[in-house]
């Protein structure tokens, strides 16, 4: 047997910086949305709804000179028909940014498989599929119980609370971490990361690399760890997996980690909070679901649905003419799942919350090969943190309306969210 | 009534073995499968019409007998 020396040196070292390009950085209140859009500032991240259902009706399809261009598709049907063509959008980028990565960084993208296109795409996901089948998940449920119990006895004699803060964060942070097999007290670290990934997106160019190198820093110390003590997690699973049939790149291993990492925390944290958001300020649904228990796989894909947490990103490939726009080559597309579901051509009373909504074909967790692979994951932590929240603390309300914010950005939830529960 | 799994469409959300146990199961990585021969049981056309309705990518079709 050979030793693995894949990650002795730093898999970075003489990698030349990516060329990609990058443009002008351009911030402050959007003049007109059909025209200017940014999903960065303070009137999105409050209520991007009354925004994409204005547009829907008017501009369906709306462009921004920023972020040197990109396009919002509003209708469920062009978000829809965008995800299923890998031919004319690609995944190499996912985060609507200032930067864009160059071509050739193409099929595989930096953090495969979500920045990955056919045909590489199906086989670095085939990977992953197996650790998180409905099936699999299922064996976390208990230790995700248990850990959501300890959450809220920590809430002992508090008249109030902080739900995203000291609730909802914590709980896909901990499963993720035991997942990866990372110390679970690296919890802070993991927010950290997960801000300067999805919500830096406007900062200096210099301190977008420098915040990645951490995080990329992090990964490779975790994997050494691994490799000198493999254990039964996932990132021994991807240091030993193989493709073709070779062992997977240094560069692959750790940006499938980085992935799994900033994408298994901040979307679930995004969902638990905004359904509890929602309990709090709807007590006839908090109440139905206190007393109706087994509604909630059914509430909690109403709540899914109108509060999707994600909205993804795609870059085009050609100059091309497209539904009624001139979209350029390196256009970024950003494809937002919360505005499809929310189009009254695909949906009854789309802005009403109907808990008991029995037909709903929602694209919280997108549509076509990109799926979000951690949907079964998810739906198991959203609906454990909820039954259990609902369990023990039955009664709550918003303690102050004005105080909740909401993350800006790709990944929409509350950041801060005090719920007065005493 | 028949249900059936188009391969083409399906990405595993798991909505079909979600809703209607009866009628779908997954296979190792996660995609839906039809249980048995896909025959509906007698009372099961619900389900199986629950299931079909809620599939992100409508991937399940119902075969109804002639």
């Amino acid at each position: 047997m050979t030793v693995d020396d894949r990650f002795v040196r730093d898999f970075r070292e003489g990698q030349e910086e990516p060329l990609g390009t990058r443009n002008e950085i351009i911030t402050g209140p959007v003049s007109e949305w059909a025209t200017d859009f940014s999903h960065l500032e303070p009137e999105w991240a409050a209520d991007p709804y009354p925004i994409q259902d204005d547009l829907r009706g008017r501009c369906p399809i709306a462009h921004t000179e920023r972020f040197g261009g990109g396009w919002l598709p509003t209708r469920y049907e062009d978000v829809a028909a965008i995800a299923y063509d890998t031919e004319h959008f690609s995944s190499r980028a996912i985060i609507m940014s200032n930067y864009r990565p160059p071509r050739d960084i193409a099929p595989v993208g930096a953090v495969p498989p979500i920045s990955s296109d056919p045909p590489f795409h199906h086989d670095a996901r085939k990977l992953l599929l197996p650790a998180f089948t409905k099936k699999e998940v299922a064996k976390r449920e208990e230790a995700a119980r248990a850990f959501c119990h300890s959450l809220i006895d920590g809430f002992e004699g508090a008249e109030i609370v902080d739900a995203a803060r000291d609730y909802a964060q914590h709980i896909p942070m901990r499963v993720i971490a035991d997942m990866l097999g990372f110390p679970p007290e690296d919890g802070p670290r993991f927010r950290e990361f997960v801000e300067h990934a999805l919500e830096g997106v406007n900062l200096p160019p210099e301190q977008r690399v420098a915040n990645m190198g951490e995080l990329f820093d992090y990964l490779l110390e975790q994997i050494r760890d691994h490799v000198a003590a493999p254990r039964d997690d996932l990132t021994t699973y991807l240091i030993d997996a193989e493709l073709y049939g070779r062992k997977l790149d240094p560069s692959h291993v750790a940006g499938t980690m980085a992935l799994l990492l900033i994408a298994g925390i901040d979307t679930t944290w995004s969902a638990i909070g905004a359904s509890l958001w929602h309990l709090a300020k709807t007590p006839a649904d908090r109440d139905r679901l206190v007393a109706e228990p087994e509604l909630l796989p059914t509430a909690m894909e109403e709540l899914l649905r109108a509060y999707a947490p994600v909205t993804m990103a795609r870059l085009v490939k050609e100059d091309m003419h497209w539904r009624g726009v001139d979209m350029k080559a390196d256009d970024w597309v950003l494809l937002s799942f919360p505005a499809a579901n929310r189009d009254p051509a695909q949906f009854d009373r789309p802005g009403e919350v109907v808990i008991d909504r029995e037909i709903n074909r929602h694209a919280a967790f997108g549509l076509g090969i990109h799926r979000c692979v951690g949907s079964h994951l998810a739906r198991m932590e959203l609906r454990v943190a909820l039954e259990v929240w609902l369990e023990r603390v039955p009664v709550f309300g918003l303690a102050d309306p004005s105080t909740v914010a909401w993350a800006p950005g790709q990944v929409r939830g509350p950041r801060t969210l005090p719920l007065r529960i005493g | 009534m028949k249900v059936q799994i188009d391969p083409e469409r399906c990405q595993g959300h798991g909505r079909c073995y979600d809703l209607s146990p009866d009628l779908f199961t997954e296979d190792d990585e996660g995609y839906g499968r039809v249980a048995g021969d896909g025959l509906v049981p007698e009372g099961g056309e619900r389900a199986a019409r629950v299931a079909a309705s809620n599939c992100p990518e409508k991937a399940i079709v119902l075969v109804e007998e002639a």
